[in-house]
């Protein structure tokens, strides 16, 4: 396999929650260190689309392959495969009766067997790097939602993901909290880290997307890069929903 | 002042407030004072016989001398008195195992706890039983008392509480058959009074059991209860399996921890945590159903109470041998609900 073989593909991508169908066919292409900022309004398949790429949702039809591993039932492939793929929830959904060092720990220790010792030192590093080191023999519940969240992104990243994806990281959060989450995202970007992200904030999206995908009703609308999608989107129901979000 | 001022904000406060402070505190203190007479200043605390012992308290006090000479037999039942050195130690031993296993920092790991619990239970059963370094045989209907109750309460609850979880869990299973026969379990056992199950084990389950093969009543008394302990404890802990949000179970699996991982690591310290009250409540009424066992001609602490006011030369002292026992129950179940108090205040977070 060469390097430029695409990170993540999907294509012809199906799912349905009984009678709706909430992805009808997406397909998409994120190649290695690309940036990707998925955009919709709410319902339109979005968080579906990510959640398939781990599989906390499952896939009807088409295919998603991630480094080369096809995501099938086979539990051995979609181990590997959340192996490699860091994912970072709305609620943050740190585990509450461990300290955030145990939260950054717990998995590379218990799944990628690595020393205690060493596992330590790497989430201490990572720490810094959210710039919380302070905080690692706190509970989550002691933290703010900005901490938790950068917490939640350090112990994604504690595992060496080879890509990232973001469900809405910032929405849970109160607008001055905001940046702080937004800061250490865009200094992961800055490292060359494959990013899906689903996310409104659209100041983010214009400084470290590669690419914007816009999504409506289980289809992609629209993928243009950020200065075609905000100067000039094609689609009418992006032009409808960008007015929405920045026409204030 | 601040004990005035907060009377009068709590307990005069209004007509209606007042009058029920008033009768409220006027059948306390009667009744404490009731006690209190009958406990201690009518009480007589020595006499050679039950007859000596009214004439001495005139039928208005306690009469304490009867406890005196009974407390070994309402401890120990049976137990020849020579060797119940050997079960006091035993019960000594049971109270130091549950007293050290109940501190937060060996729980870290599963062995030390383990570890302690195999040679404390070797030794007890050494101690009780004997028959090995010189110790005189005491077969276990003789096992009465304090002991017996201890012994059945705590180990059928240790062995209850890992199949409750597995039982909890497998009622959460997404395969139909573990599900169902989880459920099924739960039901019919949960479903069924406990002294039914103890005459099952007692008096069916030999009927099954082919010729010679004899299974110590204690034994399937114990197997008994642990069965019917482990229906209950399990939707306890069903319903803190219930209070984990999706969320938990899902940064689980996006880390890649396994089944067995997430369920050990992630979701049952927290699942046990908010279930605390409820499981030391379920604790608390099974340590008193043991007195249930008495059913299947088992002596417990209760039977070898009920059974010392007997005796023609102390008969009729019942509410002297039911107030020691009843003092002794709720040592044991007040430890247990100001431990579940202290260990509720160390898991907020």
């Amino acid at each position: 396999m060469t390097g430029t073989d695409p990170m993540i593909s999907l294509s012809n991508v199906e799912k349905r929650y009984g009678a709706f169908q909430v992805l009808k066919g997406v397909s998409l292409e994120v190649a290695r260190g690309e940036k990707v900022v998925v955009c919709g309004p709410s319902g339109s398949g979005k968080s579906t689309m990510i959640r398939c790429i781990n599989r906390l949702e499952r896939h009807e039809a088409g295919r998603i392959t991630v480094d080369g591993i096809e995501l099938t039932d086979d539990p051995k492939q979609i181990e590997a495969i959340r192996r490699d793929v860091g994912m970072v929830f709305q609620q943050f959904n740190l585990f509450p009766h461990l300290t955030v060092l145990q939260n950054l720990t717990l998995a590379p220790v218990k799944v990628r067997g690595m020393k205690e010792r060493d596992a330590r030192d790497l989430a201490m590093q990572l720490l810094e790097t959210v710039r919380i080191p302070e905080q690692a023999d706190k509970y989550p519940g002691q933290l703010s939602g900005g901490q938790q969240q950068r917490v939640a992104i350090a112990r994604a990243l504690a595992m060496k993901p080879k890509a990232m994806l973001f469900d809405e990281p910032t929405s849970a959060l109160d607008p001055e909290m905001i940046k702080e989450v937004l800061d250490a995202m865009v200094a992961l970007a800055g490292q060359g880290m494959t990013m899906i992200v689903v996310t409104h904030e659209m100041g983010f999206a214009r400084q470290v997307a590669d690419k914007i995908v816009f999504m409506d009703q289980g289809q992609i609308v629209e993928e243009a890069t950020p200065t075609d999608f905000f100067s000039k989107p094609k689609s009418e129901r992006a032009q409808l929903f960008l007015s929405n979000i920045l026409g204030h | 002042m601040k004990a005035i001022a907060w009377a009068r904000a709590n307990l005069f406060n209004g007509v209606w407030n007042t009058i029920l402070t008033l009768v409220a505190g006027y059948l306390i203190a009667r009744g404490a004072w009731m006690a209190i007479d009958w406990g201690l200043i009518h009480a007589a605390w020595s006499a050679p016989d039950g007859r000596a012992c009214r004439a001495i308290t005139n039928d208005e006090g306690a009469c304490w001398a009867f406890i005196e000479q009974w407390y070994r037999f309402i401890l120990f039942g049976r137990f020849p008195p020579g060797e119940q050195w050997r079960a006091l130690i035993v019960v000594i031993l049971f109270i130091g195992m549950v007293v050290v296993s109940c501190d937060r920092r060996l729980w870290r790991s599963a062995w030390p706890i383990t570890a302690i619990w195999v040679v404390g239970l070797i030794v007890s059963f050494i101690l009780m039983h004997g028959g090995v370094l010189g110790l005189p045989v005491v077969t276990t209907d003789l096992w009465n008392g304090l002991p017996l109750t201890l012994f059945l309460s705590v180990i059928a609850l240790a062995g209850a509480f890992p199949l409750a979880i597995l039982l909890a869990l497998g009622r959460r299973s997404d395969y139909p058959i573990i599900r169902a026969l989880s459920v099924g379990y739960i039901e019919l056992v949960r479903g069924v009074p406990i002294i039914s199950i103890l005459f099952m084990a007692s008096v069916m389950l030999p009927l099954f059991l082919p010729a010679g093969v004899n299974i110590d009543n204690l034994i399937r008394a114990l197997v008994g209860l642990m069965l019917f302990y482990a229906a209950a404890l399990a939707e306890v802990i069903r319903g803190g399996l219930q209070a984990i949000p999706t969320g938990q179970y899902e940064a689980a699996d996006v880390l890649g921890l396994s089944f067995g991982q997430k369920t050990r690591l992630v979701v049952l310290p927290q699942a046990l945590s908010i279930t605390i009250p409820p499981l030391v409540n379920t604790f608390i009424a099974a340590f008193k159903d043991t007195t249930l066992v008495t059913i299947v001609g088992l002596f417990d602490l209760l039977t070898t109470a009920s059974n010392s006011i007997t005796d023609p030369q102390w008969r009729g002292f019942y509410v002297e041998a039911y107030v020691f026992v009843a003092a002794i129950y709720f040592v044991f179940c007040f430890s247990m609900s100001r431990y579940s108090r202290s260990l509720e205040r160390s898991t907020e977070r």
